[in-house]
């Protein structure tokens, strides 16, 4: 009753922090997701430090030990050994860099530019917004694969193809939706009377546009996670990524393609691992999309 | 009408030059081509030789132009590896490409309409929580991961399909259902929130008034006005499974354009990948039209002249 009370009381000052704190109540499945990425975002920063073995250590004699609960496995090594006897849970411990790292420059210079571009090309509109749209399409029209394969062909394959193709091929999401909102947003009062007002552009950007599309960013960036953590992992797999002696989920299921035969395991985990990161990620954006803008639950 | 398709095919061009552009000019980025085409000793009267027969003494942006010049004559130049024409080598391995993305489509609608019309017509049931489970674990999961557990489970485990290669219809099964694994979640969310408007759309309840069965009423009046929007949004899921198809390809040794444009990549075999690139974007390109311009045929309630 009082925690109700306590609740009720801090309604009228009722962020959107607080809106989403309120809805999470009782409900497991976000709670859960939410959980997941926390692991794998701890996992990303402690790497090796958290991780049973060294994910580069070579053991022969240990070499294609079955996952713990199979036969012949054993605790030491839970989720077995690869071939050359490393652990496959040190190594998907310290794999959760490269997919979180990525995901974060995604959101942070594809949502930032891309949110920019958008903004820019609802506000200003004619042909600023003809020329961006026809960009945008010009981007669509080349597949991310195929992109990431002519920079990897000229750049050679390294985590920096990774990225930068991450932020060219992401931007355009980004600046589609972000136009689409802003068309109906400037049309608004409040944006008339900020320009009587004598706002200037950059004022109006910032102070009137962008809190009223952080929603859309948010829930964009969300559900962008998983695409991303896919889309690196496809590139490492292909050999375009990440390189050993570093160490990625796409490059040690690229390893274990090698030996299928030999070990099943070596080629489950790390892939449950991108789901479950994956999944994770998409159900937190769907939950937060439907939780933040109702209108759109079919989207 | 005719306004709106000439304005479409206008866009589609500009979007095809601006692609050649950017592949034109990232793939110049990596410095000097000579530096790939000739031994490291070679006499630099030889290089400035070559050079000038290439064209490549003359500034990029007229480059460019011979170069997109070529490309419309279908001359990506020679590749560097297999010295034959880049645009044939190519195009000789289209057909297992569009084979591969029509098979991997038609698994995706064989599975994403019968889910689609049951999670509508038993909305809220088992059935429509199974398909929401089954659409969110086919967006979590790599395709080639998908292929590699199909390798490992019917080919290896129970030796049921051939774990690679191409020739019999039993080798297209584990590529398509890799490649074709990803669009059935949307493609579900699709036809049930279609089939639901349509459900509850007055020429039902007129049917069901006048006692059609319910069958009839839900597979064939219902799903016909219901898969609309699936149709016309194939044609992009045709596109995308064309950008899929590079990896899934690479796995099970598929002897498709993502294959060999993946293959040049690795011996910096420029014409090949300029050549396999600009053709998927030309074929993506095409097929993103094609969608538009049919939502009049499929539809005829919708016009042009808006």
């Amino acid at each position: 009753m009082t925690a109700d009370a306590g609740a009720l009381a801090t309604l009228p000052a009722r962020g959107p922090l607080a809106l989403l704190m309120a809805r999470l109540r009782g409900r497991g499945l976000p709670w859960l997701s939410m959980l997941m990425l926390a692991i794998v975002i701890v996992a990303a920063i402690g790497g090796e430090a958290l991780a049973p073995h060294d994910p580069n250590g070579l053991d022969l004699g240990a070499a294609f030990r079955p996952p713990a609960w199979a036969e012949k496995g054993s605790w030491a090594y839970p989720l077995g050994t690869d071939n050359l006897g490393r652990d496959i849970l040190s190594r998907i411990i310290a794999g959760a860099r490269v997919s979180v790292v990525s995901a974060l420059y995604a959101i942070v210079f594809a949502g930032s530019i891309g949110g920019l571009i958008g903004m820019i090309s609802g506000y200003f509109g004619g042909i600023v917004d003809a020329v961006i749209m026809r960009l945008v399409d010009i981007q669509l029209s080349i597949p991310a694969l195929a992109l990431a394969l002519v920079i990897a062909a000229v750049f050679g394959a390294d985590f920096g193809t990774v990225i930068v193709v991450i932020i060219v091929t992401y931007w355009t999401w980004y600046a589609r939706i972000v136009r689409g909102e802003i068309l109906s947003l400037k049309e608004r009062e409040y944006v008339a009377l900020a320009k009587v007002a004598g706002c200037g552009t950059g004022t109006i950007f910032f102070r009137h546009l962008l809190p009223n599309i952080m929603n859309t960013l948010l829930v964009l960036s969300t559900l962008q996670v998983g695409q991303v953590i896919i889309f690196e992992a496809s590139l490492s797999f292909l050999g375009l990524g990440i390189q050993a002696p570093d160490v990625s989920w796409g490059l040690m299921l690229s390893d274990a393609r090698n030996y299928l035969t030999n070990a099943w395991w070596a080629i489950t985990m790390p892939g449950i691992a991108i789901m479950l990161t994956c999944l994770s990620a998409n159900m937190v954006g769907d939950w937060l999309r439907d939780t933040l803008d109702p209108k759109r639950r079919q989207l | 009408m005719l306004l709106y398709i000439l304005k479409r095919v206008g866009q589609g061009l500009i979007s095809i030059v601006g692609a050649s552009i950017v592949i034109f000019f990232v793939s110049r980025l990596s410095g000097d081509p000579i530096v790939l085409l000739l031994p490291t000793e070679a006499p630099p009267a030889v290089v400035e030789q070559v050079r000038r027969d290439m064209g490549l003494a003359e500034p990029l942006w007229r480059q460019y132009l011979i170069f997109a010049g070529n490309a419309l004559t279908g001359d990506f130049g020679n590749s560097y590896r297999w010295q034959a024409p880049a645009l044939s080598l190519v195009l000789d391995r289209l057909p297992a490409t569009i084979y591969l993305a029509l098979a991997a489509l038609l698994f995706s609608i064989l599975l994403s309409v019968p889910f689609g019309v049951l999670s509508a017509v038993y909305r809220g049931s088992w059935i429509d929580t199974l398909g929401k489970g089954f659409a969110m674990l086919g967006q979590a999961m790599p395709n080639f991961w998908v292929g590699l557990l199909l390798i490992l489970v019917l080919a290896i485990g129970f030796n049921l399909l051939p774990a690679y290669g191409y020739g019999t219809p039993a080798h297209i099964i584990m590529p398509a259902i890799a490649l074709g694994w990803y669009p059935v979640a949307a493609q579900t969310r699709i036809v049930r929130s279609a089939m639901l408007d349509v459900l509850d759309s007055d020429y039902i309840r007129m049917g069901r008034a006048v006692g059609a069965s319910e069958r009839v009423l839900i597979w064939k009046y219902a799903l016909r006005n219901a898969a609309i929007p699936l149709v016309t949004i194939l044609g992009v899921y045709f596109a995308a499974m064309l950008g899929g198809a590079f990896v899934v390809e690479t796995i099970f040794a598929w002897p498709g354009v993502g294959r060999t444009v993946v293959e040049a990549v690795f011996s910096r075999d420029f014409p090949v990948v300029q050549a396999g690139v600009l053709l998927t974007s030309i074929l993506f390109v095409t097929s993103n039209l094609l969608v538009d311009l049919s939502y009049g045929l499929i539809d005829p309630r919708i016009r042009y002249d808006r």
